[in-house]
């Protein structure tokens, strides 16, 4: 800016998934804040997706919690921070350090972090912290540490540039992983490289693929067994790297005994990967939560690592096992020894010598013998009393545990409970005794780590809100309350940053990858002007790959093949449960939806949770596209819209995870999701459940848009964001007597000017509130899913309320139809109808006539499907 | 050959209407193929009687609703005998009796159109005790002085319309209704009450199940209209607007058949050949008329007949306007409730708009608007017509620029914001290109 207010820009690191993708922050001096992507960093290279190039849209205050409070009503720091520590020390005094338990999330810095477990773990003295990467990570920890000795991922990114065979196994990376997507595709246009996916369902990720298995779920193991048995049969193995391993004979002794048959696929597609697999030196295998949230998890990760590790293609470009993570900073937990099995700088907790030399180090009083309790025990043990003091940070376990709606009630009924949050509006926050204001992703520094174990810095470039502030701080100031000034005299990330960099070197002295000891003198300008790098960072190795030499780190240096054997998953379908439900994400919401359902340009991509079922099925059930269907599981009831579709096999279906008591009560996914874990890992099957799906009955269907946030409280809602404000499904098993008052109550709006529409014999109701000719909120409601311009209607509150009962443009404004293109709300319709009138016949030319899939990209595969269908010969009638 | 006879009694707007036909010949009628003679007895030609209204409303001038003047007649070679009253018809000698002479004819159209009905109440002959029928009674309302006092018995269309011109003047009106709501033959209950709030805006007394006892005078000349209840309305004029009687005079003198009024076949021929009826005099299949569309359509029919072609008269629903500004309402067809009627309603009290359409069978057979009658002719239409509207239902109360439109309807997939991409463009059009 030219006029002398610009405020300077800041590198930062984005919010979201395990990419670690670079930002470039720009303040705009009204609060808000320019997000553009970093040219400069290695994940994204300037690039960034959906929900990245949102990131402004969510730095908003309206949801934010201004003060701490203490059972709802807002408090001083001091009071609630005494608070907290008075019950942590009671609590363990009275009932031992047990009773005590932190749960945290890969959205804490690593800076956070290492404070949070050093505090419970050396000072607390229970080992009772996990985090959310147990239900994302975990399977992978404990198979990088079967195979390699330590929780090492092998390769970098770069790896994707210069493979010539990438496999997905359980990721929909072009929405979940859309940067790396991205690169996936730019080498298959620049060298060719080939794209096979490995997933249940057809994704978006298929799109470009050569290769789509719809393997059987649970079944990789098989497939993987299959593909090293091959690897063996047509001599693929590199025999002099095997010097460097052990276990293969067992393991492949245990594959050639293995099934393929588990996979349900097709023999021929199977051969055709094998061929490619093992005919393509530069192979990198991606994978991701298909893999991790299985009750064999730690076995599928590990059938995938053998093959790599018997073919030697691990560590050289282009090569090797690539694990992707969901989390901002799930690596960075995994560092710091978040998870209740780990100690620190992936040291042990279990191992006396590294048990010592940590207690050492932190000076710390008393340390857990034994690992702590994992997240689905945990929540077990809250809910049986045994623990009874529970701090939630960042995460939002009454939704995304399994067995979401015992987890809840778990945590209602816990006598005490901590959440610190940017946000007191989660269905876990609702829960808290004592709720603490952190400070924003906008508004913290420190660092984190991504996919690659690339090290960024995430900057502050906003102030906390109100009297919000960083968690290390909070925790800090937690432990020095509780009588451990010494140990918790932390007063910036960069001293903590310090301290972690330091105890890394005892790692490395362990002969632990983990060690940035090279860091453990930076200056606090050091800090602040670092450059995202690659760890290890030690005077031998400065980033770069593992393992390519041959050296691992079990105690005789090799790596571990493992006989690993095909388990189904925990849950047996039958006549009560005929139905597999798999779960996952959606290509513009992340987690649950706490900062990107602020958004109103992401919440316009899918708009209400759904259902994926195939024709077969849904005809069978009587299940029309549109209709809402009831899925109960053992555990839960979840009301969801149909989607029809082939993306899923027959038998499967597909629920998204993100919608919870704040967006859609009835479409808490995990609540339906069995509590069964991974021995290995203790990671839960999240896309396994088990389930029956019906219609459901509904006397009445609605849709309301509204410019202030509505009530519902009929049997189904689903409330998204708009950018005038908020749009609502609705449906109910009984009509309410008097629609005027029941809308009224809906929207809050006793008095407002009504105008309404109805037909009572068709079961038909439209009003309208307004005040001055401006439409207010107005509702829709049929006897079926009903049937008006929902991406229309969704501009209107606010503006004049003329005509809005039609449900329907005026006749000279065109429907633009649901948004495909998240960046320039480019909707469904306007595509199609410049496919038509120009005779567009390519995604580019779209994109050069619309600029939809012009900016992040993401929609370009749904993009590609579109002109499909609009291209498609109409068939002979 | 010798030009036809063709005698007309009375020129009102039906007889007016049947002139413009036989004079056209565009309709078929050849030139100067009648000799006409036309009697009336009022002093003058034709004019647009419903335009009555604004002319007391003040809105129009007499002028301006003058459909027929001298000019008109003579260019056609109509011979007028204005202002004279018809005595007598001879059917055996074919004459017709003016109170200035006999005049023989070929053919007789009567067309004497409706008295007002005027209820026999003590008092009903005082001076400044009017119906609303003609130009006479609309210059006796538009001539009173502001600030007087008027009454009308009768809320229905054309009472209303009285008292909104009186109102319009500066007149102090009181409206006296003996059913529940006003216009209870065109309006349901909450429509009218929208009608009567505008109308008191308007500064206009409403009474409605008002039951009037006795017009009370002094010197001659009415003082006060007196209520069953007690209640006494001071006016200096009563307007009786109750309704209109079909003037049978001379049909029921001549021993044409008769029942409320001189029937009609369906090609408005009497129970004479040669003698037709058109307009309020008329009955038709039990039906008498007092609206201008249908009369309309018998104006079409007869003058067919009379030029000795093939029509039929078919009664239609009827439809009304109020003429009153700022009272936009519109009314057509049957909308009394029943078990197998349905209501679409459209209710915005801030714009004081109320719509109620009726349907049976998937057919609309009745339309009530108040506040905003645009789609009026519309809605009319399709009760005309009768046509399924089925597949327009949930769109049909918001008119026809929401139903005309082009393109195919919605697309009931678009129903829901979660839709997968095949299932999102069933609705569009799929492209066939070769590729």
């Amino acid at each position: 800016m030219m006029d002398g207010t610009s405020l300077p820009t800041q590198r930062s690191t984005c919010a979201y998934c395990g990419v670690g993708c670079g930002v470039l922050l720009t303040p705009d001096g009204n609060g808000g804040v320019l997000v553009k992507g970093d040219p400069d960093h290695p994940a994204n290279f300037g690039k960034l997706c959906s929900k990245g190039a949102a990131l402004g849209e969510t730095v908003g205050h309206a949801h934010r919690l201004r003060a701490p409070m203490v059972h709802g009503a807002e408090t001083t720091w001091d009071e609630a921070l005494q608070k907290v520590a008075d019950r942590f020390r009671d609590t363990a005094e009275m009932h031992g350090p047990d009773a005590c338990a932190f749960y945290v999330s890969g959205q804490l810095l690593t800076e956070d972090y290492y404070v949070a477990n050093k505090l419970i773990k050396g000072f607390i003295g229970t080992a009772n912290i996990d985090t959310n990467s147990r239900l994302c990570m975990a399977s992978t920890v404990a198979g990088h540490k079967r195979a390699f000795g330590t929780d090492t991922v092998p390769g970098t990114y770069e790896d994707l540039d210069e493979a010539d065979l990438v496999v997905l196994v359980g990721s929909n990376l072009a929405w979940c992983h859309p940067i790396l997507h991205q690169r996936v595709l730019a080498a298959k246009a620049k060298r060719g490289t080939k794209l096979i996916v490995i997933d249940p369902r057809r994704t978006a990720s298929c799109d470009a693929a050569d290769l789509h298995l719809p393997l059987t779920i649970g079944s990789d193991v098989a497939l993987f067994n299959h593909l090293l048995k091959e690897i063996a049969a047509r001599g693929a193995v590199d025999p002099a790297f095997l010097n460097h391993t052990t276990g293969y004979a067992e393991a492949l002794a245990t594959a050639e005994a293995s099934d393929l048959r588990a996979t349900g696929l097709d023999p021929q597609q199977v051969a055709q990967f094998c061929e490619m697999w093992i005919g393509t030196e530069k192979v990198v295998t991606v994978f991701s939560q298909g893999v991790n949230q299985s009750t064999s998890g730690a076995d599928k990760v590990n059938a995938i690592l053998n093959c790599h590790l018997a073919t030697g293609r691990i560590g050289k470009p282009g090569t090797g096992p690539l694990s992707v993570t969901g989390q901002p900073n799930a690596m960075g937990g995994r560092e710091v020894g978040g998870l209740a099995n780990m100690l620190a700088c992936h040291l042990d907790l279990e191992n006396a010598d590294h048990r010592r030399a940590v207690q050492s180090f932190w000076n710390a009083p008393e340390m857990p013998q034994a690992a702590g309790l994992k997240a689905v025990d945990m929540f077990r043990a809250v809910g049986d009393g045994r623990i009874k003091a529970l701090w939630i940070i960042h995460t939002n376990p009454a939704v995304s545990m399994p067995e979401a709606d015992a987890v809840r009630d778990a945590i209602a009924g816990c006598d005490f409970v901590v959440v610190s949050d940017i946000t007191g509006a989660t269905d876990t926050a609702r829960l808290a005794d004592v709720l603490l204001p952190a400070a924003g992703w906008a508004e913290k520094d420190g660092t984190v780590t991504n996919s690659d174990r690339t090290i960024s810095r995430q900057r502050a470039v906003l102030a906390p809100y109100g009297q919000s502030r960083a968690d290390w701080d909070i925790l800090a100031e937690v432990g020095r309350r509780m009588g451990w000034h010494g140990a918790f005299n932390f007063t910036s990330p960069a001293e903590i940053f310090r301290e972690h960099a330091a105890l890394s070197a005892i790692a490395g002295a362990f002969g632990k990858d983990f060690d940035i000891s090279g860091l453990a003198d930076f200056t606090d300008a050091e800090f602040d002007a670092m450059e995202p790098m690659r760890w290890p960072v030690r005077r031998a190795q400065k980033g770069g790959r593992f393992f390519a030499d041959g050296r691992f780190f079990h105690a005789d240096g090799k790596a571990k093949l493992l006989p690993v054997t095909h388990k189904p998953p925990a849950a047996k379908t039958g006549r009560r449960y005929p139905f597999r439900l798999n779960t996952g994400r959606v290509r513009d919401q992340w987690h649950t939806m706490t900062r990107t359902g602020l958004s109103a340009r992401l919440s316009s991509h899918l708009a209400e949770p759904y259902l994926d079922i195939h024709p077969t099925d849904a005809a069978l059930l009587t299940i029309c596209p549109a209709d809402l269907v009831e899925v109960k599981s053992p555990h839960a009831t979840c009301i969801l819209r149909a989607r029809i579709t082939t993306d899923v096999s027959v038998g499967q279906v597909f629920a998204p995870m993100h919608w919870t008591g704040e967006t859609a009560p009835s479409a808490r996914i995990d609540a339906l999701v069995t509590g069964a874990v991974d021995p290995i890992s203790g990671q839960p099957e999240s896309k396994a459940a088990v389930v029956s799906v019906h219609k459901f009955e509904a006397a009445w269907y609605g849709f309301a848009v509204s410019l202030d946030m509505p009530g519902p409280k009929s049997d189904y809602w689903a409330m998204a964001r708009t950018e005038a404000g908020y749009r609502v499904e609705l449906a109910g098993r009984n009509a309410p007597q008097d629609w005027e008052q029941s809308a009224r109550a809906l929207f809050d709006l006793p008095n407002a000017q009504i105008t309404s529409f109805s037909d009572p014999a068709r079961n038909l109701h439209r009003l309208a509130f307004h005040a001055a000719g401006r439409l207010l909120a107005a509702i829709f409601i049929a006897p079926e899913p009903v049937a008006v311009m929902r991406d229309y209607l969704a501009t209107r509150p606010g503006a004049d309320m003329d005509q809005i009962l039609t449900g329907r443009t005026p006749a000279d404004v065109p429907d633009p139809g649901p948004v495909l293109c998240s960046c320039f709300g480019v909707g469904i319709n306007t595509i199609a109808r410049a496919v038509e009138t120009d005779r567009l016949m390519t995604v580019e030319e779209i994109g050069q006539s619309l600029r939809a899939g012009t900016n992040c990209g993401s929609c370009k595969p749904e993009i590609a499907s579109l002109l499909k269908t609009l291209t498609l010969p109409q068939a002979a009638e | 050959m010798a030009r036809e006879k063709l005698v007309m009694i009375g020129a009102g707007m039906a007889a007016g209407r049947v002139l413009d036909h036989l004079t056209d010949p565009s309709f078929g009628a050849a030139s100067e193929r009648f000799e006409i003679t036309l009697f009336n007895a009022e002093p003058r030609g034709s004019y647009n009687r419903i335009m009555l209204s604004p002319v007391l409303a003040g809105e129009k001038a007499y002028d301006d609703i003058v459909t027929h003047d001298d000019a008109w007649y003579a260019a056609r070679n109509i011979t007028t005998r204005f202002g004279e009253r018809v005595t007598g018809i001879d059917r055996i000698a074919k004459t017709v009796q003016g109170e200035n002479g006999t005049v023989a004819y070929d053919k007789l159209l009567i067309a004497t159109g409706s008295d007002p009905f005027i209820i026999p109440l003590p008092g009903h002959d005082l001076n400044g005790v009017i119906a609303y029928r003609d130009l006479e009674d609309t210059t006796t309302m538009a001539t009173l002085s502001p600030g007087a006092k008027a009454v009308v018995i009768g809320g229905g269309l054309l009472g209303l319309e009285a008292a909104a011109g009186m109102a319009a003047r500066g007149i102090d009106v009181s409206v006296v209704h003996l059913m529940g709501h006003l216009m209870e033959r065109q309006l349901d209950p909450e429509a009218a009450s929208l009608l009567q709030a505008s109308l008191e805006r308007k500064g206009i007394t409403v009474h409605c199940d008002a039951h009037s006892e006795e017009i009370l005078g002094e010197d001659g000349h009415v003082r006060a209209l007196k209520l069953k209840d007690g209640t006494e309305l001071t006016c200096d004029l009563l307007v009786m607007a109750v309704g209109i009687r079909p003037s049978v005079r001379l049909g029921q003198q001549s021993g044409l058949a008769l029942g409320r009024a001189i029937q009609v076949d369906d090609h408005m021929r009497t129970s004479d050949p040669a003698i037709f009826a058109v307009g309020e005099c008329v009955e038709h299949r039990d039906t008498t008329f007092g609206l201008v569309a249908p009369i309309f359509d018998q104006a079409r029919v007869v003058a067919k007949t009379i030029l000795d072609e093939d029509a039929t008269f078919v009664q239609k629903s009827l439809s009304t306007k109020l003429k009153v500004t700022g009272c936009d309402l519109f009314s057509a067809g049957d909308f009394a409730t029943s078990e197998t009627r349905e209501n679409i309603l459209y209710r915005d009290p801030s714009q004081g708009i109320y719509k109620r359409l009726v349907l049976e069978d998937n057919r609309l057979i009745g339309a009530v608007m108040y506040g905003d009658t645009a789609d009026g002719p519309w809605f009319f239409d399709l009760i005309q017509t009768g046509q399924d509207i089925s597949v327009m239902r949930d769109t049909l109360i918001f008119g026809a620029a929401f139903n005309d439109r082009e393109g195919p309807p919605e697309d009931p997939l678009s129903a829901v914001a979660a839709l997968p991409l095949e299932a999102r463009c069933n609705g569009l059009t799929h492209l066939s290109m070769a590729a």
